[in-house]
């Protein structure tokens, strides 16, 4: 199987890069460019670690033809950050407890960066329901849900600061 | 887990897709991947060509023409969850792409490669069957347009030809005084269906008018539970008629049998399942 060049836009930078058509986007995110920050845990689309943004909206990297992604904004984990330092959502993680292990940590914060993204004030429900796709196996989700809500206190108040 | 080597392909249009198709022997196409990927990872399916249909904008729509609303075979389950058309003109198959997997997945799959695929326990053929929907397939010889009844043929078999794709679904914006409800009994990891009833429903004059009941899960193939609809239409609206109705939905079924639920457990949560879906869809029957 001979490789193909590929240009995937990935936070922000594009790389081309020759892969196999059989790579999937987290192995080429993973390998090629070194960007561990997504995981592979159940590698049959049932846990969410390997949650990326692909223009936007949440899928699974391990589901995912990397040559499929050539054209979209890809966003993962480690593009989180807002110019150097941690985004609201990863501050409130480590201030409420919300990484345990952390394992599925990377996959939950790109959810709910969708999440925040489409709604800025989701209720309880709508927190629930956005994050169904991602398995926590320490069990915390409570401690998840405070965080967030942590970071949307933090988002508004900052949003009145800077105006 | 990778999949075998194949030569890959990103077709820009249809006709384009349908010539690798006719061209490549033992080639497949990919939707929204969200089984094919996983197959192909567990080398369960090992084309040697794949064609990527991800980047044909004319395959992606949700439109209404004509008392009818066409749904291209890319577009995804969240694209129907979420269409304003949909919720309006044909609420049934919003409800029930929105109960699909999770929210990832929703995001992915497509309705052309779920019924592509023909899982057994997949959501949409029972909201489709109820709904009497039609697909329309396309080949480099033409194209043809038959009922979802004749498309799903068995587990994991459609009457696609080889060289032939499905373009798109096509179902009857519902009418005024129809009540519509998707209910499921899923299996919690996977989040597939033991049993997923799709009833649509119309009472006028204290009478059910319309009778419309698609099973999915329970056997191997989603089928119409014709003994349900003959049950219902005619008879006087109440829980009493609904719920004797709901006993003949495993008619002529052979239920299957998982680690999971067992064949007894699946004959018993279908009536169960089937009575609580007509009983929602009538009250929502205005």
């Amino acid at each position: 199987m001979k490789k193909e060049l590929v240009a995937l836009t990935i936070n922000g930078l594009t790389h081309e890069l020759a892969i196999e058509p059989n790579a999937l986007l987290l192995d080429v995110l993973r390998r090629d460019l070194n960007l561990t920050g997504s995981k592979r845990g159940c590698d049959d689309s049932s846990c969410g670690t390997c949650t990326v943004l692909v223009d936007g909206t949440p899928m699974l990297a391990c589901t995912l033809l990397a040559a499929s992604c050539e054209g979209q904004e890809i966003t993962t984990v480690e593009g989180v950050s807002e110019h150097g330092s941690l985004a609201a959502i990863q501050k409130a993680y480590g201030d409420w407890g919300g990484a345990q292990c952390g394992f599925c940590t990377p996959g939950f914060i790109m959810a709910v960066k969708h999440l925040l993204s489409v709604n800025e004030n989701p209720t309880e429900d709508e927190i629930r329901a956005a994050l169904s796709g991602n398995l926590c196996r320490c069990t915390g989700y409570t401690q998840m849900y405070q965080a967030i809500k942590a970071a949307i206190d933090a988002e508004k108040q900052g949003m009145a600061m800077s105006r | 887990m990778i999949a075998a080597p194949f030569e890959y392909y990103a077709p820009e249009s249809v006709s384009e897709a349908l010539k690798l198709l006719t061209t490549h022997e033992d080639s497949r196409v990919l939707a929204g991947g969200q089984s094919l990927i996983p197959m192909m990872k567990l080398r369960l399916s090992r084309p040697s060509h794949l064609i990527d249909l991800g980047h044909i904008a004319e395959l992606n729509y949700i439109a209404e023409t004509n008392g009818s609303v066409r749904i291209g075979a890319m577009s995804t389950h969240n694209q129907i969850e979420t269409s304003e058309t949909l919720r309006q003109k044909c609420p049934l198959l919003a409800e029930t792409a929105g109960r699909i997997g999770d929210v990832q997945v929703r995001n992915l799959g497509t309705i052309g490669g779920s019924l592509s695929h023909a899982d057994p326990a997949a959501d949409y053929p029972a909201a489709l069957q109820a709904l009497r929907a039609q697909v329309r397939l396309v080949s480099a010889k033409g194209d043809r347009t038959i009922s979802i009844d004749q498309f799903l043929v068995d587990a994991f078999t459609t009457a696609l030809e080889p060289g032939e794709i499905l373009y798109e679904v096509i179902v009857a914006a519902d009418t005024p005084g129809l009540g519509s409800a998707y209910l499921k009994q899923q299996q919690p990891a996977s989040g597939f269906a033991v049993v997923g009833v799709a009833a649509q429903l119309e009472a006028k004059g204290g009478n059910i008018a319309v009778a419309r009941v698609g099973i999915t899960g329970l056997s191997s193939r989603s089928y119409r539970a014709k003994a349900v609809e003959s049950a219902l239409e005619g008879k006087a609206a109440t829980a009493a008629t609904l719920a004797a109705a709901a006993k003949l939905a495993a008619q002529g079924e052979e239920p299957l049998s998982d680690v999971y639920a067992g064949a007894d457990y699946r004959a018993h949560v279908v009536q169960v399942a089937t009575r609580r879906a007509l009983e929602a869809a009538l009250a929502r029957a205005k």
